[in-house]
């Protein structure tokens, strides 16, 4: 359904009202976005006597293009740099996890044995219920393992269960005919689920499984707690170095990254959305 | 287990906060999200834009950074609030837009036919919306909306490095006092959280069951 | 199809790239080849083929050449962490010169962060093999770990605004809100004993905007961890004496008494020869006034 089903075709006079709007609106909007740049970019006196420079002055950002109190603006560069190639090498690992558990999962949820089944189920419920944060302390404090693998581990897991819910949802919405051609061709069950059902679930739900990845790549930034040094946590680090009158500056650096990374892998899985049909 | 029975009042205060957290930001994520996603289907083009620029925004933002504009940047514009209801904005703010997308995957379930017959009847949008087509979307929403509430529910533990007491706070304060007993109690913690998103998970696989009946 | 390839093929590049980034890391621990006086950034001399009891802890480190630090990365003066990615401070200092005595150069140790909340754990699984981290010795964590040193006494402070003339000592909390790292003992303490309204983060750095918007009084912590706040941000003052005795110690598993010993033998070296003084000095003492070393609490 359309948006252009909720409503009439616009006429000329609907055209003109709605550009009026479209137009105000803009104003209205672009108006409050300059408000907040002026108020942010102004030097605020909090206490007499005591004025902090504002968000867009240059005390606050000069970690970033020149040498301060014995760094370079490299190494602080080089630092969100790493940061991000961690976040991003446990995110990539974590998905790439997630996803076969949630395959598996997802199988072993639909199979007809009960005694496989409700485990599995209560396993799943489990998992999806954690606070990831938990999940990641639990898994630090009990195994020997690396910081980097209980960060992947935790993250699979859960992320894992949720995909190989919103798969299984997928699988049971499919007409019902699908798999009894199947069936009917001679093919044994698994294989109805691997060659039929699978890959047309997966292509309807591929959205939420790509949503629910941009979420996993998100929650690496959970790791602080373990200590793994993320892009979160390397942007703390600075800020705790140089002080907190950077505090806005890396964190809005983290922030473009974020939205760089997360903005590019969804339309990255648009693409291949588009191309695999 | 000694230590969970002993500072069990405070495990309930935690967890009564939690509770508050959720339920505010919660009906909050909702009405924000049913405006955002009215908004994205509506036929003036700014709304839409702002609508999906919001949503873009907030979905690929981690929570952490949604705090921390709403606890330390909002100040700098004047606007000082209660910690408390610094995190409750910054929890709907960033709930809304997984709302709004759930409904508008709903709302895009719903038959073309229903629309195209209300609009034939005469009903403005704004009355196909509200008296048509959301009431049919949200029945198909209702399992990935509880799915967002249990993510909610999760989330509200990032609201413990903002100045706010929940659940997972009591794990931080109680670990530091006992340190034999970290693991238990952290078990603890865990419970608790599963004690709210368990009965959801489970209320959202018998809804899917019903739905599924339906169609 | 050829934009959808182009695409994937960045994508592989750029993961590719992540990970053998992320495997280069940025704490190099190439064991450095020969025993070198005045090694690392604190200068110490680094014992040449010590010899230790058989199957002790010491000659088990010092045969691999190689030790696991925990320590804080966030507290100036005493453990930072640098853009470079290598912890600085006190504690780093401390905990380099016991590696320097066990032989193992300042580029072999692994520093890992330890918050309150795994310090105990860290140590029980031996995923740290010291801790030394502004950790204060008390009764309660004798029964998991045991402690070497002190090597520093502290106190704990308030900080305040330098224009706020009403808060001269911690009763005069009693009821104001109040801001420190939660489940710390400072802020357990700052409830319990002054009836303080207890507003809790996770980090201290996070409180200082608070402080500065008046949504919060004071900040309570360890006198040195505020100094260090004082320092960056001359807006803030501290307030009082230290109103408790905060001793320093360098956290070990528990019942290795052999360790402990040689540790607090390494401490008593250090304070007599004047290395204790020479590392305060190039870091924390670059603030803090010069104390005498504590007296060690063998036991």
């Amino acid at each position: 359904m359309s948006s252009s089903v909720l409503y009439d075709a616009p006429g000329p006079k609907t055209r003109r009202v709605s550009n009026i709007v479209s137009i105000v609106g803009l104003l209205a909007i672009g108006s409050a976005l300059a408000w907040l740049l002026a108020t942010l970019a102004a030097p605020r006196e909090i206490r007499p006597g005591l004025v902090q420079p504002g968000l867009f002055d240059s005390s606050r950002w000069n970690i970033f293009y020149e040498p301060f109190q014995g760094y370079s603006p490299f190494q602080v560069w080089y630092g969100i740099f790493t940061g991000l190639a961690a976040t991003f090498s446990a995110a990539v690992v974590a998905a790439l996890l997630a996803m076969s558990l949630a395959l598996v999962v997802c199988l072993l949820r639909l199979t007809k044995n009960a005694g496989v089944r409700v485990p599995t189920a209560v396993m799943l419920e489990f998992l999806r219920g954690m606070p990831i944060l938990l999940m990641m302390l639990f898994i630090l404090l009990v195994s020997g393992i690396s910081v980097f693998w209980v960060v992947v581990v935790s993250l699979a897991l859960y992320n894992g269960a949720v995909i190989g819910e919103a798969i299984r949802s997928g699988i049971q919405s499919l007409p019902r005919g699908q798999r009894e051609a199947g069936l009917a061709l001679g093919l044994s069950s698994i294989q109805v689920r691997l060659i039929i059902e699978l890959p047309q679930a997966l292509r309807q739900m591929m959205p939420t499984i790509i949503a629910q990845l941009v979420v996993l790549l998100k929650d690496t930034s959970l790791a602080y707690i373990i200590g793994y040094e993320d892009l979160l946590k390397k942007i703390t680090h600075l800020s705790n170095f140089y002080g907190d009158r950077y505090f806005f500056s890396v964190f809005f650096v983290a922030l473009v990254a974020y939205l760089l990374v997360n903005l590019s892998i969804s339309r990255f899985a648009w693409h291949l959305s588009k191309h695999v049909h | 287990m000694k230590v969970i029975l002993e500072n069990f009042g405070l495990f309930w205060l935690g967890f009564i906060s939690t509770l508050k957290l959720l339920g505010v930001s919660g009906i909050g994520a909702l009405l924000l999200g049913t405006l955002m996603a009215s908004l994205r289907v509506s036929p003036f083009g700014s709304f839409r834009a702002l609508s999906a620029i919001y949503t873009e925004l907030l979905r690929n933002t981690p929570l952490t950074l949604v705090f921390f504009f709403c606890v330390f940047v909002l100040p700098k514009l004047g606007i000082v609030l209660d910690f408390q209801i610094s995190a409750i904005v910054a929890l709907t703010a960033y709930t809304a837009p997984f709302v709004a997308e759930a409904l508008r995957s709903g709302i895009n379930g719903v038959p073309i036919g229903q629309a195209e017959a209300a609009r034939s009847l005469g009903l403005r949008f704004d009355q196909v919306l509200t008296l048509v087509v959301l009431p049919q979307a949200v029945r198909m929403v209702i399992p990935p909306l509880i799915n967002v509430f249990i993510a909610l529910t999760k989330n509200t533990s990032v609201a413990g490095g903002f100045f706010v007491f929940e659940l997972f706070s009591v794990g931080k304060r109680l670990a530091n006092l006992h340190g034999s007993a970290v693991v238990p109690i952290l078990v603890g913690i865990a419970c608790f959280y599963l004690l709210i998103t368990v009965p959801l998970g489970q209320l959202s696989q018998r809804l899917e069951a019903r739905i599924a009946l339906v169609r | 199809m050829r934009q959808a390839r182009f695409t994937l093929a960045v994508f592989v590049v750029a993961v590719a790239g992540a990970l053998t980034l992320n495997s280069c890391g940025d704490s190099s621990k190439t064991s450095s080849t020969g025993n070198a006086e005045a090694n690392g950034p604190y200068q110490l001399a680094v014992k040449i083929d010590p010899k230790f009891e058989a199957g002790s802890t010491m000659e088990k480190l010092s045969k691999a050449k190689k030790i696991t630090i925990g320590t804080k990365f966030d507290q100036p003066l005493f453990g930072l962490k640098g853009p470079d990615g290598k912890p600085r401070g006190f504690d780093v200092a401390i905990g380099s010169l016991v590696a320097s005595r066990l032989g193992i150069p300042y580029e072999n140790i692994e520093w890992v962060e330890t918050v309150s909340l795994n310090r105990e754990p860290f140590l029980q699984q031996g995923r740290v093999d010291i801790v030394v981290a502004t950790y204060t010795i008390n009764d309660e964590r004798k029964k998991v770990v045991d402690f070497a040193g002190p090597y520093y006494e502290a106190g704990q402070s308030i900080m305040v605004l330098k224009s706020n003339t009403d808060v001269k000592g911690p009763e005069d909390l009693r009821g104001k809100p109040v801001c420190s790292v939660e489940g710390s003992t400072p802020a357990a303490r700052i409830v319990k004993d002054y009836g303080a309204n207890l507003v809790a983060t996770d980090a201290y750095s996070k409180c200082l905007e608070p402080l500065r918007n008046g949504q919060v009084i004071a900040v309570t912590t360890d006198n040195v961890i505020l100094a260090g706040f004082v320092d960056q941000n001359p807006e803030f003052k501290l307030v009082g004496e230290p109103f408790t005795k905060e001793p320093y110690g360098i956290g070990v598993k528990k019942n290795d008494d052999k360790l402990r010993a040689f540790i607090n033998d390494v401490l008593e070296d250090a304070e007599k020869d004047g290395t204790w003084k020479r590392l305060w000095q190039e870091t924390a003492g670059k603030v803090l006034p010069t104390p005498s070393p504590p007296v060690l609490a063998r036991y």
